[in-house]
Parts: structure tokens; C-alpha cells; sequence
């Protein structure tokens, strides 16, 4: 197959104790592109998402990303070759401020060593200042410059939402991976996201990789999409297609619905 | 003495002393924060610390300053040691196995100290000659100050590196949540190595500052200063960087007063008495947080 800078994933399998959670799934992002990955509830998308970032184990198949094999590697070295995530339930570093939570993600582009931080050496100040520049950059960028001394667990929902994409950014990553960026948002928090999404996307030349629920946000933003139900592929292909796909819409509504209509 | 000067000694007295519960307690409570396990062996790092510290002065002929630093840099090497060999492998076990390592390991260290060093204590050099400094009606002597400056700069030196440091805001993150840390890039394994290092430096450095203050070291001097250490730790809420200070510096204290205006024989009772009371009081501890455990 040939190498693209992309994402390719092949005939990759999660099992999670006897159950297999996603089997034998195969696809693939082109640098750039902003695609979809949806499916009803425990479809297997968040294990997609933790199988591509190092968090568990695939049993079989590739992960391939910038034509680097990912397969079984740490999280800590996935988040080197600059592929970030943000999770369906928020992980915030709560305790700590809003600024130390993406100083935090800029942890691998500090090159100081522990005696000149004691020191307080000047490339320990200098290094310090480019990361503060940087976040404050990126907080500008999604609204929350001014709430960078709070404790990021004083944020509200969407904020929260919005400092976890923060600092997901932080990690200057080429592909973004997005669990549920919607849930929990009112209708005018969404419209907000989209924006934001849009923006990071076109400032920061992303790729980005969307699990969503919220049916008009994917309808609207994602380029193309992926199915997919008890861990199997069901369908693939642009919006228009996966509306029209049988298989898609009996795993959504059901066989019966389907006979009906 | 009047009573208040006898106050005043036994309040430095205990300061010194306690700065180094403080040392010992700080060891435990960053553990605790990083892995949520009590590393019962820290007590034996800080022997092991005193130990190292006696040889590189009797053998190397080093003065307290360099044997400091190596005892210092051999125990953080012991402390990255015993958490691969013993704690590591035991990871993602329920927490009770790794406490019973644990006090496994603290045995082990215990017999194995007892083995190479032998049973009986050893005088510990005297590289500091005695002076005694008149502090108002009290008395404080040089090595008291030694103790309590050395433990100051060590603790403002920690307070640096946790708080304003690449690496501190790495164990921090670490702390709060393993896997969000992962995925910024955080090496967790080189991480948690860090804060045993650092904790077992710790230790050490308390070890040869009592080694010099009582001028003996023994295979089982932890065992005192390590569960005073812990209690320290819980007293100032367990996990809290700046309780852990305080807690060892309020034990240090107390510990001295029941001595001076009770009996001796509760030197170490006193210990576990705060232990219990703060058990049945403040379970968080004096800073600790009131919140509920995470499940």
C-alpha cells in the first residue's frame, strides 16, 4: 500500500476481554480532511479513538500516522508524533490553572534540564516565556485569554470543552482526534464549536477525526464518514451516502422501522 | 530554667528535629500523590541515607558537604531501584498488595542493612565541632542551625522544582489524572522515577542530619523517624506538599514538649496520639483536601 502522510489504519482489532470491540476495521484520513466516526452507542468508536492514541492494546493490525508505524506504542510517544485527543468525559487537569493545563501539553518541547530550572537559568526564563507566549496564543485563539490564571475546573461546561481543544493544540498535532466535542453543549454552545473547529482547522493545517451524536454537526462538518456498529464497519463514504445506506439506517432505527417505511 | 526559657529550648529542640520529620514527610506525601501508595520503605532509604553518609565521610574522608550530596545521589538511585523492582510490577494490583510489598521491602532493606553494615550502631563522625549559640534565655547549637538551614534549602529547592519546573508540572499532572498526562506527552514510568529520586534524596539528607545530631546510626533507626515521618505526612493531609512541612514541623515540636514537660517515656507515643487524633478529627488532614476519595 502505498505511504501517504495521512492516517491508515488496517484490519485493526480491540478485544476487550471476550468481547471483540472493534474488528477488523480498516480506514484511512488524508492529510487535511475532516471526517466523521459515528454509530450508535457502544459501537466501538471511543475504542477506536483509544487504540489509535496507545491506550489499549490491538490485538492484530496496523496503525500507521505521517508514515510512522504507531502500532502498540505508548500514549506518551503517540503524543510525540504529534497526534492529540480530546475525551468524551472531560480530562482536565481541574486543580490546576488554565495556563499550567497547556504549559502541561508543551511539556515535550522544553529542553531545559532540572538544574537550570532550579537556577533559574536564562534559557529556563526564555524557554518559559515562549510556552506562555504560546498558550496565551492559543487561549486568544478559543476565547479564553482572559480566564488564564483561574483553575480550569471553575471554567463552565463549554469552556471546559473548549480549553480541552486548548490544549490538545498546544501539542502543535498534525491529526486531531475529537471524542464528542458536542456533548453537553446547547445549540449556541455547538454553533460556537463549529466555528472553532473550522478555525483550528484552517489555522493549524489539521486533519481532524470527529466522534459525534449530534447528527447535524457531523451532517454539517464532516467531509466523510465512517459507520460503525458492534466494532464492525457498516458503511463509509461522503454525508450523502451514509444517509442513504441501508445497512446505517437499520443499525439507527431498527429492522422493524425500516420494513414499515 | 524558668519554665518559659525550658519552653523556648524544647520549641528549637523540636523545630530542628522536626525539619527533618518534614524531610522524611515529604518523601511519603509526594509517593502517595503520584502513585497513591504509603512507600513504607522510605524509612529505610533514610538509614540507608545516614549510612551512605557515615562511609563517604570515614572511607572518602569527605567533609558533610559532598558526603551529603552522594548519599543524597546514591539514595535517589536506590529509591528509582526498589520502585522498578518492588512497586512497579504492581502497578495496576489492588492497593493492598503494594502496601504489603511495601512493608516487604521495608524488612528487606531492614535485614539487608543489618547484614552488610552489622547489628550494632556506629558512632557517626564528628565533622562539625560542638558550639552552642545563646538564643535569648534559650541555646540553639550549630548543628541544630545546620539541620534546620540544610532542611530549608532543600525544601525551598523542592518547592521550585514541583511548582515552576518543566518536570514539576509534569508529576503534578501526573498526579491529577496518569492518562490525560500520557497523551501530553508525559513519560509517566520516567516521572514517577523522578519523585522516588527526589523523595529518597530527601530522606537521605534527613538521615545524615540525625546521624550527626544523636552521633549514632543503626540497621533499624528509620523505623522511628519513618513512621514519624508518615505521620507527619497525614498529620498535614497526605498528598500536600506544603502539609507535609508542617506536619513534621508540629511533631518535631510536640514531640519535645511531652518530652520536657511530661515524661520521656511518651516520646514516641505522642506520635501515634496525633496520629489517632487526626484520624478521628481531620481525616484530610490540617491542609488536606475534604473531599471524598476518588473511586
Amino acid at each position: 500500500m502505498a505511504q501517504t502522510r495521512g492516517l491508515q489504519v488496517t484490519d485493526l482489532t480491540v478485544q476487550i476481554g471476550g468481547l471483540k470491540a472493534v474488528s477488523g476495521l480498516n480506514l484511512e484520513l488524508y492529510p487535511g480532511e475532516l471526517v466523521g466516526l459515528i454509530g450508535p452507542n457502544g459501537a466501538g468508536k471511543t475504542t477506536v479513538f483509544n487504540a489509535l492514541t496507545g491506550f489499549c492494546a490491538p490485538c492484530a493490525g496496523r496503525v500507521v500516522f505521517d508514515t510512522k508505524d504507531l502500532t502498540n506504542k505508548p500514549p506518551h510517544v503517540v503524543a510525540k508524533h504529534r497526534l492529540a485527543r480530546t475525551f468524551q468525559n472531560i480530562r482536565l487537569f481541574k486543580e490546576l490553572s488554565v495556563l499550567d493545563n497547556l504549559k502541561i501539553a508543551y511539556h515535550s518541547n522544553f529542553k531545559y534540564s532540572i538544574l537550570s530550572g532550579i537556577l533559574r537559568s536564562g534559557q529556563y526564563h526564555s524557554q518559559e516565556k515562549k510556552a506562555n507566549e504560546f498558550a496565551l496564543e492559543i487561549l486568544e485563539l478559543v476565547g479564553l485569554a482572559d480566564r488564564a490564571q483561574d483553575q480550569a475546573g471553575t471554567l463552565s461546561y463549554g469552556g471546559q470543552r473548549k480549553l480541552e481543544i486548548a490544549r490538545a493544540l498546544v501539542m502543535k498535532p498534525k491529526l486531531l482526534l475529537l471524542d464528542e466535542p458536542a456533548a453537553g453543549m446547547n445549540p449556541f454552545e455547538t454553533a460556537e464549536l463549529v466555528d472553532l473547529i473550522y478555525k483550528v482547522k484552517k489555522d493549524f493545517d489539521l486533519t481532524v477525526f470527529l466522534i459525534e451524536h449530534d447528527m447535524d454537526l457531523v451532517m454539517n462538518v464532516c467531509e466523510r464518514l465512517y459507520v460503525l456498529d458492534y466494532g464492525v464497519l457498516i458503511g463509509q463514504g461522503s454525508v450523502q451516502e451514509v444517509r442513504t445506506n441501508h445497512k446505517v439506517i437499520q443499525a439507527y432505527l431498527g429492522e422493524e422501522l425500516l420494513c414499515q417505511s | 530554667m524558668e519554665w518559659y526559657a525550658l519552653l523556648i529550648q524544647q520549641v528549637i529542640n523540636g523545630l530542628a528535629l522536626g525539619s527533618v520529620y518534614s524531610l522524611i514527610a515529604l518523601g511519603y506525601t509526594m509517593v502517595y500523590g503520584i502513585i497513591k501508595l504509603i512507600n513504607f520503605a522510605h524509612g529505610e532509604i533514610y538509614m540507608l541515607g545516614a549510612y551512605f553518609g557515615f562511609y563517604a565521610i570515614t572511607v572518602w574522608k569527605l567533609h558533610l558537604a559532598p558526603a551529603l550530596i552522594i548519599s543524597m545521589a546514591l539514595a535517589s538511585l536506590l529509591g528509582i531501584v526498589l520502585e522498578r523492582i518492588a512497586y512497579k510490577p504492581l502497578r495496576n494490583a489492588p492497593r493492598i498488595a503494594a502496601l504489603i510489598t511495601a512493608i516487604g521491602a521495608s524488612l528487606f532493606l531492614q535485614s539487608a542493612a543489618q547484614f552488610t553494615f552489622g547489628a550494632n550502631f556506629k558512632p557517626f563522625p564528628q565533622v562539625i565541632p560542638f558550639k552552642r549559640i545563646a538564643l535569648g534565655p534559650a541555646y540553639i547549637t550549630n548543628r541544630q542551625l545546620i539541620m534546620f538551614g540544610v532542611a530549608l534549602i532543600l525544601m525551598v529547592v523542592l518547592h521550585i522544582i514541583v511548582q515552576y519546573t518543566r518536570v514539576g508540572r509534569a508529576m503534578r499532572a501526573v498526579s491529577l489524572d496518569k492518562e490525560a498526562a500520557m497523551l501530553m506527552g508525559i513519560n509517566v514510568d520516567r516521572i514517577i522515577s523522578f519523585t522516588f529520586a527526589l523523595g529518597s534524596s530527601l530522606a537521605a539528607a534527613g538521615g545524615i542530619l540525625v546521624g550527626m545530631y544523636y552521633n549514632r546510626i543503626d540497621p533499624y533507626m528509620g523505623m522511628m523517624p519513618g513512621l514519624k515521618g508518615f505521620t507527619a505526612a497525614v498529620l498535614g493531609g497526605i498528598g500536600v506538599i506544603p502539609g507535609a512541612v508542617i506536619g513534621g514541623l508540629i511533631m518535631g515540636t510536640a514531640e519535645n514538649l511531652v518530652v520536657a514537660f511530661g515524661s520521656s517515656t511518651f516520646r514516641d507515643a505522642v506520635a501515634f496520639a496525633i496520629l489517632i487524633l487526626v484520624l478521628l478529627l481531620k481525616p484530610g488532614g490540617l491542609l488536606g483536601k475534604s473531599e471524598n476519595e476518588k473511586v
